[in-house]
């Protein structure tokens, strides 16, 4: 499994348990990275617009995509473009997470591992 | 299964030190409620106040709603899992406090949302609006975390309403309804004719502040499953979902399910219920897959002919919601779907981050984008700033003069997914 984010909480925990991509940037970068990541044959293994939190509030995201390569996943594919399209329908709020006030910041940064840490920890112990 | 919801009138709360119904005034004593709260170790403070119809106030930031209820006869109690235990509920005989609710709300997170508005424009939007309200301030002790943050205020929520529910206990009804369902074989035998329809129950249970519980069991860590109808009426399942306003399911919606209430009601007249499927909205696209094949699956193996389906939330969300309309359409069942839309401002961009042409019959609560103006309110309970950084606000949302410019999503209720909205284009 590989994780992309922009989370240094989510860094500070998967960073040593799996291969993991650290973007610095915001919400779209990592989508961004992502998106070049499926041209490259990654299959994503979570929703990029996971939480009910709009993709456009958050400035944090974590998602998880397969460690190996194949031929494009044109699922994965939609997936991403279709997340980066809601993300040009509705103008983030918050460009990086330095943006966002301290409070919300860390709720922001706690919410997004925990919905990443949710899907994909039970995966990691099934040695996936 | 058979189940008698016993409702008992309620057209004024009052605050006092004497918890009692009567001539349907909810009386509460204030001092016994708290100490039996404040048991919780993780809370600093809790606080009440009552709120009428039509009155000039705004409770900003709203976590939950809940309708008081009291099991006076038949197996469990309710809230099966979290304040009773697991058995099975739904069947025997229930008392309701109707018209009243217990909400919650206190600061959750730092973007928490939800507006309730009892007059003016924005109570148009929210059916909380009709109701007398005991809502509770909750506030936490300092340093706690956010998980626990958010299980001190839902239990407190539901503690509060098992508390008042159980003044009903010795009531008499002033209406006494009855919601009988049959069960798969003795249904088709009745009704041979009728279609045979079922409700595919969508709940949100992606985690943190995005969860929803089943007697106790948090639905990201369960497969899909068959209730029966009447379960939902007596707790079954519980909100612990904090985030989109406009279109989580509260506990109250959950209690009076307005999709299982007309399917009820038409039952055995011009279609056959045969049950609930629920299943959950997971982050993990295999979990996506593996629930909606299943929720297909146990359609299939009920033998249906249509289902509804009812989503909660947004985004991630609607690939539940299609993934379910397709394999359902794909398994030759007629389906329905009920959501609501994120269309921008102008309504002009697509409603939904999916779509397939198997969506071919939706029902929308409407769009969650657009803007409207709520006008200042005399009285403000809770945390007025919340405005400014809920969901759907943005910096400047409130105004200097206390009013409000924001999207129609900070409303709790407003786009609700069960159709449990007083507003149509009808």
């Amino acid at each position: 499994m590989l994780v992309v984010t922009n989370n240094e909480k989510v860094r500070a925990v998967y960073g040593s348990l799996c291969p993991l991509q650290f973007v610095d940037g915001g919400h779209v970068d990592v989508l961004k990275t992502v998106r070049d990541l499926v041209h490259k044959g990654h299959k994503l293994l979570t929703h990029p617009l996971a939480g009910s939190v709009k993709p456009n509030e958050t400035p944090f995201r974590s998602v998880a995509l397969t460690e190996e390569t194949g031929s494009v996943d044109m699922e994965s594919l939609e997936l991403i473009e279709g997340a980066l399209g809601m993300l040009r329908q509705f103008k983030p709020r918050f460009q990086r997470g330095e943006d966002a006030p301290p409070a919300m910041r860390e709720d922001f940064a706690e919410i997004d591992f925990r919905l990443i840490d949710g899907a994909i920890a039970p995966q990691l112990k099934k040695g996936e | 299964m058979r189940l008698e919801l016993g409702e008992i009138h309620i057209s004024d709360i009052k605050l006092g030190d004497c918890s009692k119904v009567e001539n349907g005034t909810l009386y509460v004593n204030v001092e016994e409620l708290r100490a039996l709260l404040l048991e919780d170790e993780d809370l600093a403070s809790v606080d009440f106040e009552v709120v009428h119809p039509g009155e000039s106030v705004r409770v900003i930031p709203v976590k939950d709603v809940i309708e008081p209820r009291v099991k006076v006869e038949g197996p469990g109690g309710v809230f099966p899992g979290m304040i009773s235990k697991v058995t099975t509920v739904g069947s025997g005989k229930t008392h309701v406090l109707k018209g009243c609710a217990v909400v919650t709300t206190g600061k959750v997170v730092g973007f928490q949302e939800g507006i309730i508005d009892m007059t003016g424009p924005g109570a148009e939007y929210t059916p909380f609006s009709k109701l007398n309200n005991l809502v509770m301030i909750c506030e936490p002790k300092e340093g706690i975390k956010q998980h626990q943050h958010e299980h001190a205020i839902r239990m407190a929520g539901l503690k509060a309403a098992t508390y008042l529910g159980e003044l009903a206990r010795n009531l008499t009804p002033d209406e006494t309804k009855v919601y009988e369902t049959d069960g798969v074989m003795s249904g088709k035998e009745k009704y041979p004719n009728l279609p045979r329809v079922g409700y595919v129950l969508m709940l949100q249970s992606q985690g943190l502040l995005h969860d929803t519980y089943v007697y106790g069991v948090d639905m990201k860590r369960s497969m899909p499953t068959i209730l029966n109808p009447t379960e939902t009426m007596d707790g079954a399942i519980l909100s612990g979902n904090c985030v989109s306003a406009c279109d989580k399911n509260t506990t109250y919606h959950h209690l009076n399910n307005p999709v299982i209430h007309d399917l009820l009601e038409q039952h055995g007249k011009t279609l056959n219920f045969v049950g609930v499927i629920i299943t959950n909205e997971n982050v993990y696209l295999a979990d996506k897959e593996r629930s909606s094949d299943w929720s297909t699956k146990l359609a299939s193996f009920l033998e249906l002919d249509g289902a509804l389906v009812s989503q909660e939330g947004f985004g991630n969300p609607d690939t539940d919601l299609i993934m379910n309309c397709k394999k359902l359409e794909g398994a030759g069942i007629k389906t329905v779907i009920i959501t609501d839309e994120y269309a921008g401002q102008d309504g002009a961009s697509q409603s939904l981050a999916d779509a397939d042409a198997a969506a071919d019959a939706v029902v929308t609560g409407g769009n969650a984008n657009m803007v409207i103006h709520l006008p200042k309110m005399d009285k403000v309970i809770g945390h007025i700033e919340a405005a400014d950084i809920i969901a759907g606000g943005h910096d400047g949302s409130l105004n200097a003069d206390g009013s409000i410019d924001a999207e129609l999503q900070v409303i709790t209720g407003a786009t609700n997914e069960m159709g449990f909205n007083k507003l149509s284009a009808r």
